[in-house]
């Protein structure tokens, strides 16, 4: 009977060695004060995506420029204008070759490196004023309408995951690291 | 009658004569005014400031107030924390009305877990306070074109300093498990442009915050209520206001903040992009601009000082237009990454001359002069102007910016 019970404080000694030592760091290591809710991968959706340069969040569906036109002149143009130049607010269209300049004209076609970043931006902050009504072939759209204006590519173009992501930008190698301190 | 101003007194004195002028000021000073001779009025809920103190922000003139900014009121502050009222903005698209109760912060991505916090889940977890300053990467962002009559406040007036309480962001990382193929993260607001920005994650292991409070209260909404990213030391725009979200990412996302703005443009037309930290700065609030010297004789020159890669080793005072420097006092504690202020009695003998001042941080940076800036980076790169600022007293007294 002893030799027996021996035998069971011995188990949950060594047990409780190995919950403690090597059991409990790992724990540690994966979470320590156990607040926050869990979230399951269809709830993180809800929340929207960010769109990586490689097109991650992109969603399905898909518009050429033929079929943006009507929302860009319904949902923008009464901002950026009907031909994207000539405002009131941000200009979108023009100013290719001009960032070397002194006169340089940033705008979607002369400066930014990506297309994702358009349907990133346009989705989440564009109608300035009603940010969200657009739905995804709407985004699209629009995109591939500004970047029509911006003579990247033609009316016909479909802008979907799969071409966003794979559009050569005028302006794609444009950007250098930050060499600071570049002055003392 | 009882008599405020100095203006009133020399009124006074117009009509009594100068003799008995002379004799006036403190007569009618020791008298005992009418506010000790009322009851004031009672305690109150929320204070708020005398109605003799009128300083406000400056509003950028914009077409939408909504993606504007305003600026801090350098010349008019006390020692290093600015008034939560009277930090600096800059929105993209408004602030919003959020209430907490139904905020809730998510963590997913390259994570092990992804967790979603309420405020309450996050005030159950060790905070820490830092006193840190954040500034605008477009503040001075006129001052590469022409020298206008313009204020400390107009020209250096999107830098501000609190005290800023939250939770280090690694703990949070630590929480949901960071995945080793992570190595920046997107974070997102909740105003109505969801602005987002990509993070290196060693940045957010390092000294970033999730915060709540600003200068004992909660945040607010203008800075981010009820939540906000804090990264001390880097340009305002990171530090995302309304934060909602955070994903774990393996490479930076390129968002419009990081390419259309927030970029410098070089002469050869290529532009830097993730030019994060704020370099060394530092600006004179008295004299500067739109202010008069009334007196010849003793003047105390005063200003702010700040490094986004650390500590303010030293500030240097130079009036003459940088032929001479002069080390000023800095008030402690000195703290990193924070406005520490500055300090050098003067004595003007009443000719035209030029104030300067000049940071030296801890590594050694010191801060440029505008013709070296321009040399290294053209017109046309906006951003993270931190020039050597210089101030012109005429003969008069009256102060401006000039470039020299
Ligand atoms: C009510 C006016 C308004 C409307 C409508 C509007 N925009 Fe905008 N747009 C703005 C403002 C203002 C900004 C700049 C926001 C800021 O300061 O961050 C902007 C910025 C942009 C930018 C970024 C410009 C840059 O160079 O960074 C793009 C792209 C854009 N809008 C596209 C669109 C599209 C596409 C639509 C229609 C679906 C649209 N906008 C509708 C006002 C508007």
């Amino acid at each position: 009977m002893s030799s027996r019970h021996d035998w069971t404080v011995l188990t949950t000694l060594l047990l409780t060695v190995l919950l403690v030592y090597v059991v409990a760091p790992q724990q540690a290591a994966s979470q320590t004060f156990n607040v926050g809710q869990p979230v399951t991968p269809a709830a993180v959706k809800d929340w929207g995506v960010n769109i990586s340069p490689s097109g991650d969040g992109l969603p399905a569906g898909g518009a050429t420029a033929i079929e943006g036109r009507r929302i860009y002149q319904q949902r923008c143009a009464r901002c950026h204008g009907i031909n994207g130049t000539e405002g009131p607010d941000s200009v979108l269209v023009g100013g290719q070759g001009s960032l070397a300049s002194e006169v340089a004209s940033k705008t979607v076609g002369s400066y930014w490196p990506l297309a994702t970043t358009l349907w990133d931006y346009i989705n989440r902050a564009m109608p300035f004023d009603q940010p969200g009504v657009l739905a995804a072939d709407e985004v699209y759209g629009s995109v591939a309408y500004v970047l029509y204006l911006n003579g990247i590519i033609d009316e016909s173009e479909r802008m979907d995951a799969m071409t966003v992501p794979k559009l050569q930008m005028p302006n794609r190698n444009g950007f250098v690291p930050d060499p600071r301190p570049d002055v003392d | 009658m009882v008599l405020q101003t100095r203006r009133g007194f020399l009124k006074l004195g117009a009509i009594l004569g100068p003799t008995f002028a002379a004799l006036q000021p403190s007569v009618l000073f020791g008298q005992l005014q009418d506010a000790a001779r009322t009851l004031g009025h009672g305690v109150s809920a929320y204070g708020a400031r005398s109605r003799f103190e009128t300083v406000v922000r400056l509003l950028r003139d914009s077409r939408h107030s909504e993606a504007s900014s305003s600026q801090t009121p350098l010349q008019d502050l006390h020692g290093t924390i600015t008034p939560s009222a009277l930090h600096f903005e800059r929105h993209h698209a408004g602030v919003p009305n959020i209430d907490p109760s139904t905020h809730r912060l998510l963590i997913h991505g390259l994570v092990e877990r992804p967790l979603e916090f309420s405020l309450d889940d996050l005030k159950r977890l060790p905070t820490v306070s830092r006193i840190y300053s954040l500034e605008c990467s477009g503040n001075s962002r006129t001052l590469w074109g022409e020298a206008g009559a313009t204020t400390a406040q107009s020209t250096h007036g999107m830098t501000s300093c609190s005290e800023w309480v939250g939770i280090p962001l690694s703990l949070l990382l630590q929480e949901v498990g960071v995945r080793p193929e992570a190595t920046w993260l997107v974070a997102e607001g909740a105003d109505a442009s969801r602005l987002n920005r990509s993070l290196p994650l060693t940045k957010a292991l390092d000294n970033t915050l999730v915060a709540f409070g600003q200068n004992g209260e909660a945040l607010r909404p203008a800075q981010g209520y009820p939540l906000r990213l804090f990264v001390p030391g880097w340009e305002g725009n990171i530090s995302v206001k309304w934060l909602r979200r955070i994903e774990l990412v393996d490479q930076p996302y390129m968002t419009r903040e990081e390419t259309s703005k927030y970029t410098d443009l070089l002469p050869d037309g290529n532009a830097r992009q993730f030019t994060f930290v704020m370099e060394a700065k530092s600006v004179i609030t008295h004299p500067s601009g739109g202010q008069q010297l009334s007196s010849l004789g003793s003047h105390q020159i005063e200003g702010i000082a700040w490094s986004g890669r650390g500590r303010v080793d030293r500030v240097e005072v130079s009036t003459n237009g940088g032929e001479d420097w002069h080390r000023a006092e800095l008030q402690t504690p000195i703290l990193p990454l924070a406005h520490t202020r500055f300090r050098f009695n003067w004595t003007w003998d009443g000719r035209e001359t030029v104030l300067q001042s000049r940071c030296i941080d801890e590594t050694g940076y010191t801060q440029p002069t505008r013709d070296a800036l321009i040399a290294a980076r053209g017109l046309q790169s906006g951003y993270h102007n931190n020039a050597i600022q210089s101030w012109k007293v005429a003969a008069d007294g009256t102060v401006e910016n000039v470039y020299v």
